[in-house]
């Protein structure tokens, strides 16, 4: 067997901005102490712990959730090896990945969480304002920088807004949380579901090229959902920081600070009408153009990231693993970059070991020529540059750690918020569902059916879209229902949603059971098969059912209540006790919730 | 009393230990199992498979060991493993048990010493048995009667060091969670002194409390805190020898975190 010697590996790659700051840690563990003893104002004390990054958790107050922010996405070994450490030392173990490119680490001791903010500063990393009312983390796609459709990669202009806004004086007491999310398309962002969207765009002005954007405001998710709106047709970069500034101060001014449920941007922009909103931002724009004393400028790093192929042993005597052509369909996109692909590492419901992250570490290392990785949107990991010839290789590396689910790319990698595993709030284990949902996808095949691969699932806890259901081809939110005198977890579906460029959210179509919801899903899917079109996806057809376009045998989401009514029927409690026992619980289902923090 | 090794750090340093090592006065043990420890183990160490210790750990059973191993009772002692430091540890702590003052833990585990790139061998040394007096320390171990009598005491702290969700799904009623992994750092099988410390004030456990640890089943992971206690000059620590699985079956009360379903959030 012929092995090439292999080369020393390139120098780990560590991240350039470091985003903690020492004191931070210190100044945390001495304020807990002064709570403890009771010295401060449990609501103050509240602020200040979710303005550091740290959640409460569900039913306790002795535990928190660190939210540590990953900026545009982007992830280093070094990075991730910490967070391994971190999750032993302090956490259960395990990690998580958001869906706002976020990794958590749950159950922590509160006590202990100032130590985790100490040790992520020696890798750069900080939770601060990764909760609280301010600018949360600053999302970017995970394609960026490599993705077909792209015009330009808005990378550097996601991290230097990331770095603008973080313990900016200005963020500091918002009336509630805001969000950035930038993209490389629409395709593969979600601009149109938060407060400021960015999309790049190029405009040439007499036979010059000029960089911008086009900017969506006031859009989200949450109990009451709304779709951005395009600020202006285009928005060059110099403007990038003066119109996110005009958005924040009028936001700050006259964001509603007392009514908690709907203080988000997007009641505002609804109240005040969307021109009124449109005609303030480029009004406050101008003034504080005009009125800035010093130039303020992004510090935009736009250097080329440095891309070498890190040579791993090139055992070319070895057999393709199996399952190889399935993970390589259904895992893996081309870059835009001929010879490199981008890999997507499933999580289950974004869950990850310590081991797995410290495999994931090494297979940066070595496989990525851009020596870091991203994070996804879906609760997943990216691992991009990543040579055609070294596809096969690391596949069986992915395998060996299991981190070679398929169907990253498809509908079978269904999301899901934390649910009653960890938060107060939550009346289902939502989390547990979308594992469920996944398995039984990835048993069915499913992963690899392609009129299934537009489509999404994204399951909710209780109404407030962590999970971002409404944005889903099919989405799910917890609810209890009863039966009697029984009560059993009972999910709302609404189908249709979409969050690319017609965005749409999903239309509530029936209250279904925790343990009807894989049968209704099937039902969906058969009943798609019998009526869909030749070239049709699941999306489209669910699309044209929703809006009254459908012309077979089901016309309209009428017909599909009636198909799945009779699965959905409560049977008695004798008859199937299961029924009214959540996933991942032997008990009878019952709702308990605590004080929520969404609006802290 | 000999001092070898100053007594001041509670921790033999690896580059200290390399010195010594050509100095006979001292005993190295290993704990790993035997055939681990054929394969190679620091120069001059002897072996104690930790299966060996556990199968009696009666005092007259460990004095015997000693004296095999060539431990009188102003031998100084230092021991290492390759799990973190949890077995020798439990180890030290039975010596501890029977009156011997002068044994540390090694900084480093085997394999750590080995990446050093310092001295191992294959070949095994010859022990001149010696007499161990017993002098039994009863300060230093708890019982699930004795842990039951004194568990409401304010003064008194019980530290579970299992894993977080272990912890979680059951624990001692009143213990608090300290997992193992909690008290190493890179590179290091402890923190260091300050690290501890800060540990200990953030958590507010006084080093004036009588402290208590257990974990799964024979006290080896509560055998490295109470070490790691010990090391920094914690006067009263207690390790309960039988730990978890001895009190879950003498059937004694358990407690649970409610309402919760965090097994869900680990990958499996
Ligand atoms: C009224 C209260 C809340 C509202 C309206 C709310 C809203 C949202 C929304 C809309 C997202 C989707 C991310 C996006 O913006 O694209 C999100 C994400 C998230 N939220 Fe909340 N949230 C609330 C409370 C909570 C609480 C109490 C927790 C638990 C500690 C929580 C945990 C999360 C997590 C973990 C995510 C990331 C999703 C993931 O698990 O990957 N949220 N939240
Ligand atoms: S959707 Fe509800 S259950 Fe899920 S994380 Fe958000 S608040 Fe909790």
């Amino acid at each position: 067997m012929a092995q090439q010697l292999r080369p020393s590996k390139p120098a780990d790659k560590q991240s350039k901005i470091d985003w903690s700051r020492r004191q931070e840690a210190e100044n945390f563990a001495e304020t807990v102490k002064l709570f403890r003893q009771g010295k401060i104002d449990p609501d103050m004390f509240r602020r200040f712990r979710l303005q550091h990054g740290a959640y409460g958790t569900r039913m306790t107050d002795d535990y928190a959730m660190v939210r540590i922010k990953v900026p545009a996405g982007q992830v280093y070994p070094n990075q991730l090896e910490k967070i391994a450490q971190l999750s032993e030392m302090y956490s259960i173990g395990s990690a998580h990945f958001s869906t706002r490119e976020n990794i958590q680490l749950h159950w922590v001791i509160l006590e202990d969480v100032s130590e985790i903010m100490q040790s992520l500063s020696d890798v750069g990393m900080t939770s601060r304002e990764a909760c609280g009312n301010t600018v949360r983390n600053v999302m970017c796609s995970p394609m960026s920088g490599v993705c077909k459709d792209e015009i330009f990669d808005t990378t550097p202009y996601a991290l230097a807004i990331a770095r603008f806004m973080l313990r900016n004086p200005i963020c500091q007491g918002l009336p509630r949380k805001f969000k950035f999310n930038f993209t490389c398309c629409e395709k593969h962002g979600m601009i149109r579901i938060v407060d400021v969207g960015l999309l790049p765009q190029i405009q040439e002005i007499d036979g010059e090229k000029r960089k911008g954007f086009k900017i969506f405001l006031g859009g989200g998710l949450g109990n009451r959902s709304f779709v951005g709106h395009q600020l202006e047709d285009f928005t060059p970069v110099e403007d990038l920081l003066y119109t996110s500034m005009a958005v924040i101060r009028i936001f700050d001014r006259m964001g509603d600070r007392k009514n908690l449920s709907r203080n988000r941007m997007r009641y505002l922009v609804n109240d005040l009408g969307w021109e009124k909103f449109q005609n303030l931002v480029l009004k406050e724009r101008a003034v504080v153009k005009a009125t800035q004393s010093v130039i303020v400028k992004l510090n935009i790093d736009d250097s080329v990231n440095e891309i070498q192929r890190p040579i791993s042993v090139n055992d070319e005597s070895a057999s393709v693993p199996d399952g190889y052509a399935r993970w390589e369909k259904t895992n893996v996109e081309k870059q835009s970059q001929s010879g490199f692909n981008s890999v997507f590492i499933g999580l289950e419901a974004g869950d990850i070991t310590a081991n797995q992250l410290r495999s994931v570490a090494e297979i940066i290392r070595d496989y990525s020529a851009e020596g870091f990785a991203r994070n996804g949107f879906s609760q997943n990991i990216v691992i991009r540059y990543v040579h055609d010839d070294d596809l096969k290789s690391m596949y069986s590396r992915l395998i060996e750690n299991g981190l070679a689910k398929t169907g990253s790319l498809t509908m079978a990698s269904a999301v899901g918020c934390s649910g009653t595993t960890s938060c107060n709030l939550a009346l289902t284990n939502s989390h547990r569902l979308a594992k469920e949902v996944q398995r039984k996808f990835l048993e069915l095949n499913y992963d690899e059916d392609d009129d299934l691969k537009d489509s999404t699932i994204k399951i909710s806890g209780c109404p407030n879209s962590c999970g971002q259901h409404q944005i889903a081809t099919i989405g799910f939110y917890g609810g209890g229902g009863r039966h009697g005198t029984d009560m059993f977890p009972n999910y709302t579906m609404s189908l249709g949603g979409k969050f690319d460029e017609d965005a749409m959210l999903g239309h509530h179509t029936a209250r279904v059971p925790v343990k009807r919801i894989i049968p209704v899903i099937l039902k969906i899917i058969e009943l798609f098969k019998e009526n869909k079109q030749s070239d049709d996806t699941l999306a489209k057809w669910i699309d044209r059912v929703v809006s009254g376009n459908e012309s077979s045998k089901i016309t309209g989401v009428d017909d599909i209540k009636k198909a799945i009514a009779p699965l959905i029927v409560p049977p008695n409690v004798e008859d199937e006790p299961d029924f009214y026992m959540d996933y991942g619980s032997d008990t009878n289902y019952h709702t308990v919730t605590g004080k929520g923090e969404c609006a802290a | 009393m000999c001092c070898m090794i100053d007594s001041d750090i509670p921790i033999i340093n690896s580059k200290l230990l390399r010195e010594k090592i050509q100095e006979n006065s001292i005993r190295i043990v290993d704990v790993r199992r035997e055939q681990e420890y054929q394969q190679g183990h620091i120069t001059n160490a002897v072996n104690l498979p930790l299966a060996k210790l556990l199968a009696d750990d009666s005092s007259e059973s460990i004095q015997k060991i000693a004296q095999d191993l060539g431990i009188s009772d102003e031998t100084p002692t230092v021991i290492y493993d390759d799990t973190f430091g949890a077995l020798s540890s439990r180890v030290v702590w039975a010596l501890q048990y029977i009156g011997h003052e002068d044994v540390k833990l090694l900084d480093v585990t085997f394999s750590q010493w080995k990446d050093l790139g310092y001295e191992i061998s294959t070949e095994v040394p010859e022990i001149e048995t010696a007499t161990h007096s017993v002098k039994i320390n009863p300060e230093i171990m708890a019982t699930a009667e004795y842990l039951e009598k004194v568990k409401e005491n304010k003064n008194v702290v019980i530290i579970d060091n299992r894993e977080r969700l272990n912890y979680l799904e059951q624990h001692i009623p009143g213990a608090i969670n300290i997992p193992y992994r909690t008290l190493a750092t890179d590179g290091k099988i402890l923190r260091t002194k300050e690290g501890m410390k800060t540990l200990l004030k953030n958590r507010g456990i006084s080093e004036d409390a009588e402290i208590i640890t257990y974990c799964g089943s024979v006290g080896t992971l509560s055998g490295l805190a109470y070490y790691a206690l010990k090391s920094i000059g914690v006067p009263n620590v207690k390790l309960y020898v039988h730990s978890f699985k001895e009190w879950k079956s003498l059937e004694k009360p358990i407690d649970k975190q409610e309402n919760a379903n965090y097994w869900d959030l680990s990958a499996e």
